[in-house]
């Protein structure tokens, strides 16, 4: 229905071209700079962590915005809702220009074949970002064209038409949306007007509640795995167990003798046992017997000796000091060492897409970060034409980077071919642990030196980490070549202490297994390397933590400005201290990510030999929060999980066999772990809005082992932090 | 074999293998999208309902037992479409879900705790409350949790 409309509505569109924010893509964007690589490269990687990338998206507003007959407007999302909010803030910055109440607008999932496809991925923090001026535009001069409709039908002149909260007025005479569209199939669309000052904001920075709050609280389904298709059957797929290692042998006899089974479905890339119900397709699936080769073996031992500071392709992306051991004159070299491990998304909608294949067309239902990579995957993987494939995004039950790669939609659609029936095919826990696309472990070396006076006379910060970005379906294929660094492990690896001489080096390893994004990427881990190390040099000269990180951040840099903006505030409002008392201790941490300082606190102490923590302060500048409240809830929910991932979590790997398999075995903080006080304050030291969803995840893990050391004297320098891990730095 | 039970107030009579999990009749079956599929190992809690009023992680509860039982899912858990019961308000109140997947399995788990505790310390929450939250909103669920308890009471004295 909806989608019939909005057809008939963008048929009238005079085909003026509206794509001035389709940028050249990522792929032209690193072709370019490949000619003059080496002088780009450190700007490119430096870049990367404080650049909001362009949207990338047609700019027609019928492709956006839908009025309907009973006045409301469908906003078309070409941004996928995962948790983040976007929804929400999208709807708040259309119906600010449109100006209507927020009741009036909805929002959905832009399918492919709607036409409003992103350029890129929901992800990076980054849609309310990137949208900030495009959707404004693309609502304002949604209204511009309503409003000249409107002045048609009352036969005035369209500056005497005025528009009121969802209603058009003119000459005494009233007009609502739904009857200024009535019976409209041409538009003329003009350029976008001038946008409403920041004065007379009535939804934008304030606490709207979210959008798809009642359908979540009521169980709507609404999610990829709630997807369905009349007549539909159920595949399970035959995936790897093992890393490194090639499937052969495969003997399905006893599958297909299974109850319920359909069909067993041999592909170039799978097989997949397609049955009538979920239950008896996966019972069928677990009796396909199979070998696999390993390529050879791999424990985690392995993995950790490759992943080492000096092992790999090594990039120098911050130049500004010296190496430390090449800095003239007395004093002595601090140096620390630190360990992330592997992690896992453990998201809890798991992967799978629902798919319905009918005389050389497709329609796929599925939970995707990247609509537009996925449709032509599978429109490639059945050799049919982009325009033949329609990707239908769902609410997706959980993202994190894990949805930047949805191949899954190939395997659904291939399925449906072969057996001539809509088919949902789902991953099971255990093959959602086992082919996860992981956040590479990382290995770092913290440095310092110190003079005779105790003043820090330079710092540098090496490290060694697999695939983020590289590999990735986001990467044109060439960046490794041109980068070298992997952006997307570098992030957060820069050092922010630009007041003193720094140098940060990367070194690229690849691994047997695949890694990619994971929320704030190398974010989590960096921050974990840097922050301990800083306190640990607060210590070390006998400084506040706080101030000897304000003193160590200079002036010239915008983002240090309002980096230490962040960290005063944060330590006024939680009343930090550098003692001990009642048994708790604080630990202070802050990062800047994606040009989004953040700067945490928080309140330790040890309980029956565990580390608990009690509540944790935030202050946080990203620029203009459109939802406060939803930022807020970003920074509470970065701060549980990044307990979790910093506490809890860790991935082994024996005989090339990923493990735990299973939530419970795979450690996650919860609701006992979580801290019962959270307080967090935004700050706004721009005026537009930046990344939110990640940045708050850095400062967390450093912030709790910071108040360890006080604790205990022990320096933990692994996560995830355990009171009795084995490599603790144990500075006199 | 045939299988009768009540589900939200309905009677059902079900055609299943008496070992298959209760989540597969109940969303494939029954078409009740609401109560998820998270790891199928009773190690979540995305597929919690209530059997006779005690929560139940269905995709580990063989369809066989549910004979003659009264069953709950997050579609029957508020009386009506218009009313929603205490713990949906207060998720609403406070803002809880955000990917929103494990938000159902987290509500029941609150009702069968609220129906056994009506007035739950931090520690009874800490204690039962043990299903898995990816997006980690913990904090806003603790506080929706207190303040169900408060709008439950509150029902019940006006009743
Ligand atoms: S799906 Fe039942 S506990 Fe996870
Ligand atoms: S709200 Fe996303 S998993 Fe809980």
């Amino acid at each position: 229905m909806t989608e019939n409309k909005k057809q008939n509505q963008s048929k009238g569109v005079k085909r003026r071209k509206f794509l001035k924010y389709t940028g050249a893509g990522l792929g032209l964007m690193l072709g370019g700079i490949w000619l003059a690589r080496n002088p780009l490269r450190r700007a490119m990687l430096e870049m990367g962590e404080t650049t909001i990338l362009p949207y990338q998206g047609d700019t027609n507003p019928l492709l956006w915005l839908e009025v309907r007959p009973d006045s409301s407007i469908v906003l078309h999302s070409s941004k996928v809702e995962m948790g983040q909010g976007t929804f929400t803030g999208l709807a708040q910055l259309a119906a600010e220009e449109l100006e209507i109440p927020m009741e009036r607008i909805r929002v959905q999932h832009a399918t492919t074949q709607s036409g409003n496809i992103d350029g890129m991925s929901t992800g990076g923090s980054m849609s309310i970002a990137a949208l900030w001026t495009p959707l404004r535009e693309l609502a304002a001069t949604m209204r511009v064209m309503l409003m000249a409709k409107a002045a048609e039908k009352l036969s005035l002149p369209p500056d005497q038409v005025t528009l009121k909260n969802g209603v058009f007025a003119a000459g005494g005479k009233s007009l609502t949306f739904g009857e200024v569209v009535e019976g409209v199939t041409d538009w003329d669309i003009p350029k976008a007007p001038p946008l409403k000052p920041r004065a007379s904001f009535r939804h934008i920075g304030h606490p709207i509640r979210r959008v798809d709050l009642r359908e979540k609280v009521t169980g709507a389904p609404i999610f990829g795995m709630d997807a369905t298709y009349s007549d539909m059957l159920y595949a399970s797929v035959l995936r790897p167990t093992h890393i490194d290692a090639e499937i052969t042998n495969v003997d399905t006899g006893e599958a297909e003798q299974m109850p319920g089974v359909v069909q067993v479905v041999r592909e170039a890339d799978f097989v997949a046992v397609v049955a009538e119900s979920q239950v008896e397709a996966d019972n069928a699936r677990l009796k396909i017997k199979f070998d696999h080769q390993p390529n050879r073996n791999w424990n985690l031992e392995d993995v950790l000796k490759a992943v080492t500071v000096g092992n790999g392709k090594k990039t120098v992306f911050q130049k500004e000091g010296k190496a430390v051991e090449d800095i003239s004159g007395e004093g002595e070299i601090i140096e620390m060492e630190f360990r992330s491990p592997i992690g896992a998304h453990a998201q809890i909608e798991p992967n799978g897409a629902v798919a319905s294949y009918q005389d050389g067309r497709v329609e796929v239902k599925i939970s995707t970060q990247v609509p537009k990579i996925t449709r032509a995957e599978v429109a490639k993987a059945l050799g049919i034409d982009q325009k033949d494939v329609n990707i239908i995004p769902t609410y997706l039950g959980g993202g994190f980077g894990r949805r930047l790669h949805t191949p899954h939609a190939v395997e659904a659609a291939l399925l449906s071919k072969a057996v001539g029936r809509p088919v949902k095919s789902f991953f099971d826990r255990i093959q959602e642990f086992q082919n996860d696309t992981f956040r590479p472990p990382s290995h770092h070396i913290m440095k310092a030196k110190l003079s005779p006076e105790g003043k820090v006379l330079g710092l540098e910060h090496q490290f060694a980490s697999g695939d983020t970005f590289f590999n990735s379906a986001l990467d044109p294929g060439i960046s490794a070549t041109v980068l070298r660094a992997d952006f997307g492990s570098v992030r957060g690896g820069a050092l922010i202490y630009d007041a003193l001489p720094h140098r940060s080096t990367y070194y690229h390893v690849d691994l047997p297994f695949a890694t990619s994004f994971w929320r704030s990427l190398g974010l989590l881990a960096n921050a974990f390397a840097i922050e301990s190390f800083m306190d640990e040099l607060a210590l070390k000269t006998n400084q506040n933590p706080v101030s000897f990180r304000l003193d160590s951040i200079s002036d010239e840099n915008p983002y240090g400005v309002r980096a230490k903006k962040v960290i005063e505030a944060c330590a006024e409002r939680a009343g930090y201290r550098d003692t001990v008392l009642n048994g708790r201790a604080m630990g202070f941490a802050a990062c800047i990510d994606g040009g989004s300082p953040c700067a945490q606190v928080a309140e330790v102490s040890i309980e029956d030999d565990k580390i608990k923590v009690h509540k944790v302060t935030a202050a946080f500048d990203c620029g203009i929060a459109v939802n406060p409240d939803l930022v807020k809830a970003q920074v509470e929910g970065c701060i549980c999980m990044g307990i979790s991932a910093s506490m809890f979590e860790k991935m082994d790997l024996k005989d090339n066999k990923l493990s735990p398999v299973i939530y419970g075995a795979y450690d996650m903080a919860l609701m006992k772990d979580s801290p019962k006080e959270i307080d967090v304050i935004l700050l706004e030291g721009v005026d537009y809005p930046g990344p939110v969803g990640e940045p708050p995840l850095g400062p967390i893990g450093p912030a709790i082992g910071n108040a360890v050391r006080r604790l205990t004297g022990k320096r933990l320098t692994e996560l995830p932090l355990d009171l009795n891990q084995k490599n603790t730095a144990d500075p006199a | 074999m045939k299988i009768n039970f009540t589900i939200n107030g309905i009677n059902k009579s079900v055609e299943a293998d008496g070992d298959s999990p209760l989540l597969w009749v109940i969303r494939d079956g029954l078409d009740l999208k609401g109560t998820k599929f998270g790891c199928g190992k009773a190690a979540c809690g995305a597929c919690t309902i209530h059997v006779d009023g005690k929560q139940v992680r269905s995709c580990s509860f063989p369809v066989k037992y549910a004979e003659g039982k009264q069953i709950t899912t997050i579609e029957g858990l508020s009386g009506s479409e218009s009313d929603l019961h205490p713990v949906q308000q207060a998720w609403m109140e406070e803002v809880v879900p955000q990917c929103g997947y494990c938000q159902p399995g987290f509500m029941m788990a609150t009702a069968a705790l609220l129906a056994e505790i009506p007035n739950p310390t931090d520690e009874d929450i800490d204690n039962n409350i043990i299903n898995v939250c990816r997006c980690a909103t913990y904090y806003r669920m603790r506080k929706a949790i207190h303040r169900a308890a408060e709008l439950h009471a509150n029902a019940i004295a006006q009743q």
